[in-house]
């Protein structure tokens, strides 16, 4: 698979299709799906068409063309604009218009990255399903009845369903990994501190990590390669430029791939089998599989709770109408009004998370829970380290089963919370992570593949999941329509 | 009434003067139109991080080392978490758990030594302000470094919080890493006060005093507390532990939250920033920056032969008492160039702030060459008092005010001379001295200085007269 971006690059290289011509389909295919997907809450058309005129401009002057110049992509909600509005899908940030750009969206412009717009997402990315945003959730491509999954479901909606090349989300829990999973795309989590999270709006910050969800690994590796590199804005961010794109195709030189058994407690049978195959091929690709366990990841759940919860209390408590987004109208004094703007501008869910992080955090229960879950933290991380000591490459599930039906996370909160068993371990750690599609259930909902590799390993893992793509591209990609294949 | 004594402990805000704000680049300069020193970062906007300014984990490291504190090697920013409406982020990044500096102390004249339990730096929040009958926030503060200076409940009465407020002021002056103008806010204490009847050995509930940010307030604030205490005490009730506030207008303080209202701050590590490392090598390189702080200039300047008020006078300046170590360098008597300092320039200033900027405009190179011309007897102190104000108001040297007859002295032969013309010219006044009218001396010793031009030694001129008075 040569991925989209480096084959809609060529055609634009070759100009067998202006830059203005592309937008404008992709704008077309927007108005014409995106009331089914409800994938994007902002379309930015005419920003779109301007950088896309410029482009065009380059093109006709012979000039080169940089690896994403030109490509249609959009933006998670959460990833600060410069005057387009940027609301983490939440009531509270209605009107809200950043004053400067993320590092992330700087890099992108320099490029000349076409901004569609502003995607899906769970109300300051806190959910499973893309539900909980004030715009409603985002329908999975594969079958609208389903959700795209979350918290960055608007981004996989819009390319999945082909109204986006690639999406920049972000995953705190999974948010990039299981929508990924859910609408059959490959989404990578880069390592904690790979890709600066200058701009990205917090929801935890010691677990929030920006990444890009595409429809192949090489379009997964091009952005990454694009997006990671050491800001100075960010003093978490520790990451370093790494050309991985070109070296993809190579062969890790060994490979051992860790099965850890307890990512497979209460999978789906169907979930199940499709992993057990995925083994399979690549033991037949000549790797070397691994059985090992690793209990540490039964305190994952518990942990990432906490801590996320935690960490939103604190830095959602700036929301307060003072100074920007939403204000409740009526008030006596100061007091009341914070507290209406924050009980109206806030959802259910962003409210119960906010509740239970000030909880965890307060005196006389902070040794009990808080305290505990930085400790059980570092038992996560020692168990991934003497993990890693054994294989090169996790493979897991990324969620214990397929895509949700619509309604099913507001039936049962905690059932939901569950669901990112397979996810959060990786956040905690802070360590790479991806998933890719590895086959479909009976309903023909695409099933998700988790690869996970050490820190700063991005590149071992996207040439292992390369590998796979290489083998499977007939199989797992036979559903998927491609954007680009009315223009080849 | 029994006997109380008072116990408090200080918490002392002190801004830091680094160019730029703890976590953005924006300038700390005091005042400035509302709300124009801010930029995303420092007014917290959603999605901005924080990125820590070295600069003033070198200031603080600076403070801990001028007050005799362990640096911490490793230490690490927390979120205060509460929700106020001049703090734009609902949280401000302070230090818990592991401050920059710990266990220092500050010795007071007596001797006495005031612990200090812990440094730490943190950001200022922004300041609302009251106009029109509504009120706005000004975030120009928000952000601008501090460093607060917790002690251990060591005072025993309000004399000596104010020396020791006062003796932080001028280290932190001296060190640099703060101006400390107390009327400007980047001086502020928190007071925690109780009372005991005196020989008690157990502490008594105390109150705290919020931001006080003048002397007076502070001497007034503490006495008035100190009263509500003991009074309390004596009539049977108890004090209640809560949080209170000086109020100027009626001269008392007031409840502002008690200890059930106290804030739950959550403290946690602040996630957007990584933890603070500090070398060896970075504290010894700060600790030879250290300049001669004010307790060793008092000690070398008593062992001078500089008198305590002069001493004393001196230290208050930094600036002053290097000007005075530059000009005393090499003369045998430096005391002499301090009573010019002292007498002659500082009485030039009417502001502490003034004598602070020390704007002069001779060098000490000046002053010292004319100590030197006093030192040999070349010139006597009039004539020298005299040049140096012209020195002072000119820039001038000490020569261009003095004749070379003025310089050229008188020997003593030709004082002798001198004397008995003067002598001869009021046998009346003679006549009433040898009479036992002593009083008479002061007129011939006078008569001598103007027919000298002042350039006479008048004791030596005195001593002489008596000689020749009584000789007859």
């Amino acid at each position: 698979m040569s991925g989209m971006i480096k084959t809609i690059g060529g055609l634009l290289r070759q100009k067998k299709v202006s830059c203005a011509e592309l937008t404008q389909a992709y704008l077309d295919g927007i108005a014409k799906d995106n009331s089914t997907l409800n994938a994007y809450v902002r379309v930015t058309a005419d920003r779109a068409l301007e950088t896309a005129g410029a482009v065009d401009r380059k093109i006709a002057a012979g000039e080169p063309l940089s690896l994403l110049e030109g490509i249609p992509m959009t933006l998670k909600d959460n990833i600060s604009t410069r005057g387009i509005e940027t609301t983490c899908c939440s009531r509270i940030l209605k009107g809200y218009t950043p004053i400067y750009d993320a590092t992330v969206w700087q890099t992108l412009q320099k490029q000349n990255a076409v901004l569609l717009g502003k995607t899906n997402m769970d109300e300051f990315a806190m959910g499973s399903s893309c539900e909980t945003s004030c715009f409603g959730g985002a329908a999975n491509p594969f079958d609208t009845g389903h959700v795209a999954g979350g918290s960055s479901g608007g981004g996989a909606s819009a390319v999945g369903g082909n109204l986006a090349v690639y999406a920049l989300g972000s995953d705190t829990g999974g948010s990039i990994r299981q929508p990924a999973g859910f609408c059959g795309l490959v989404g990578l989590k880069p390592t904690y501190g790979a890709v600066s999270r200058f701009g990205l709006i917090a929801y935890a910050s010691s677990l929030d990590q920006i990444g890009p969800i595409c429809k192949t690994v090489s379009d997964a590796a091009a952005v990454f390669e694009t997006i990671s590199d050491r800001d100075p804005m960010d003093s978490t961010s520790v990451g370093r430029k790494e050309s991985v794109l070109a070296q993809l195709e190579q062969k890790p030189d060994s490979l051992t791939i860790g099965v850890v058994k307890e990512y497979f407690h209460g999978v789906e049978p169907q979930v199940e089998t499709a992993l057990q195959e995925a083994v399979r091929t690549y033991e037949k690709l000549g790797a070397k599989i691994v059985e090992l366990s690793m209990p540490a990841i039964s305190y994952a759940l518990p942990v990432y709770y906490i801590l996320a919860c935690a960490e939103a209390s604190s830095n959602l408590g700036r929301y307060d109408g003072i100074r920007y987004g939403y204000r409740a109208e009526h008030y006596n004094s100061i007091h009341e009004m914070i507290c209406k703007t924050r009980s109206e501008g806030f959802g259910p869910e962003v409210q119960r998370r906010i509740l239970l992080g000030s909880y965890v955090l307060s005196a006389g229960y902070y040794d009990a829970y808080y305290k505990k879950a930085q400790n059980l933290r570092g038992a996560v991380i020692r168990g991934f380290e003497e993990t890693f000591a054994q294989c090169d490459v996790i493979l897991a599930p990324t969620v214990p089963m397929t895509a949700f039906p619509k309604g099913f996370a507001e039936q049962d909160q905690v059932q939901t919370y569950q669901t990112d068993i397979c996810t959060v371990p990786v956040n905690i750690a802070g360590i790479p992570a991806l998933s890719m599609p590895c086959g479909y259930d009976r309903k023909g909902l695409p099933i998700g593949m988790q690869l996970i590799a050490n820190r700063f390993e991005e590149k071992k893992l996207l040439q292992t999941a390369f590998l796979f793509e290489q083998e499977m591209a007939g199989e797992i990609y036979r559903k998927t329509e491609w954007g680009c294949r009315q223009y080849a | 009434m029994r006997e109380y004594e008072l116990v408090a402990g200080l918490e002392t805000h002190v801004e830091l003067s680094t160019k730029t704000k703890i976590f953005c680049g924006c300038t700390t300069e005091f005042g400035g139109a509302p709300n124009t020193h801010c930029c995303p970062i420092c007014i917290g906007l959603p999605g901005v991080l924080p990125k820590l300014n070295r600069q003033v984990v070198r200031y603080g490291i600076l403070a801990g080392l001028a007050t005799n504190c362990k640096i911490n090697p490793v230490s690490k920013m927390d979120r205060k978490n509460y929700v106020y409406p001049d703090l734009p982020k609902a949280y401000q990044v302070s230090q818990y758990d592991k401050p920059l500096c710990l266990d220092g102390a500050i010795e007071l004249d007596s001797g006495k030594k005031i612990r200090l339990t812990r440094i730490h730096i943190e950001e200022d929040a922004g300041k609302l302000v009251h106009e029109r009958g509504d009120t706005f926030v000004d975030y120009n503060r928000g952000g601008v470094p501090l460093i607060e200076v917790v002690t251990e409940p060591d005072f025993r009465s309000i004399e000596e919080v104010k020396e020791y407020v006062e003796k932080l002021q001028l280290l932190m002056k001296y060190i640099g890493v703060s101006d400390c103008k107390m009327q400007e806010g980047s001086l502020r204490c928190d007071v925690n006060i109780s009372v005991r009847p005196k020989g008690s050995d157990t502490f008594g509930t105390r109150t705290e005093i919020k931001n006080m940010n003048s002397f007076t307030f502070m001497t007034k604030a503490l006495e008035y507390e100190f009263e509500r205490q003991v009074d309390l005490l004596e009539n049977g009730e108890q004090v209640i532990q809560e949080t209170r506030r000086y109020n100027d207008a009626t001269g008392e303080t007031e409840s502002m939250r008690s200890k059930e209202d106290a804030h739950d701050y959550r403290y946690f590590k602040e996630p957007d920033l990584v933890t603070i490392r500090t070398s060896e090598e970075e504290i010894e390189e700060l600790r030879a920056m250290l300049p001669e702080l004010p307790d060793q200039k008092r000690a070398r300047y008593l062992e001078m032969g500089i008198n305590e008020g002069d001493t004393a006078a001196l230290i208050r300046s930094r600036r002053a008492a290097e000007f005075f170590d530059e000009a005393a360098k090499g003369l045998k008597m430096p005391k002499t160039a301090a009573a010019f300092i002292v007498g002659q320039m500082f009485s030039r200033y009417s502001t502490e702030e003034q004598r602070d900027a020390w704007e002069v405009s001779i060098t000490p190179t000046q002053l010292h060459e004319l100590c030197e011309l006093v030192e040999s007897g070349k010139c006597n102190r009039n004539l020298a008092k005299t040049a140096f104000d012209k020195m002072l108001d000119t820039g001038k040297s000490a020569t261009e005010f003095l004749s070379a007859s003025d310089l050229a002295g008188i020997s003593d032969e030709q004082l002798c001379e001198i004397c008995q013309k003067v002598m001869n010219q009021n046998s009346d006044a003679v006549q009433s001295y040898r009479n036992g009218k002593e009083s008479v001396l002061k007129a011939l010793v006078g008569a001598v200085m103007r027919e000298t031009r002042g350039r006479a030694d008048a004791s030596k001129a005195t001593g002489l007269l008596i000689d020749m008075l009584k000789k007859e």
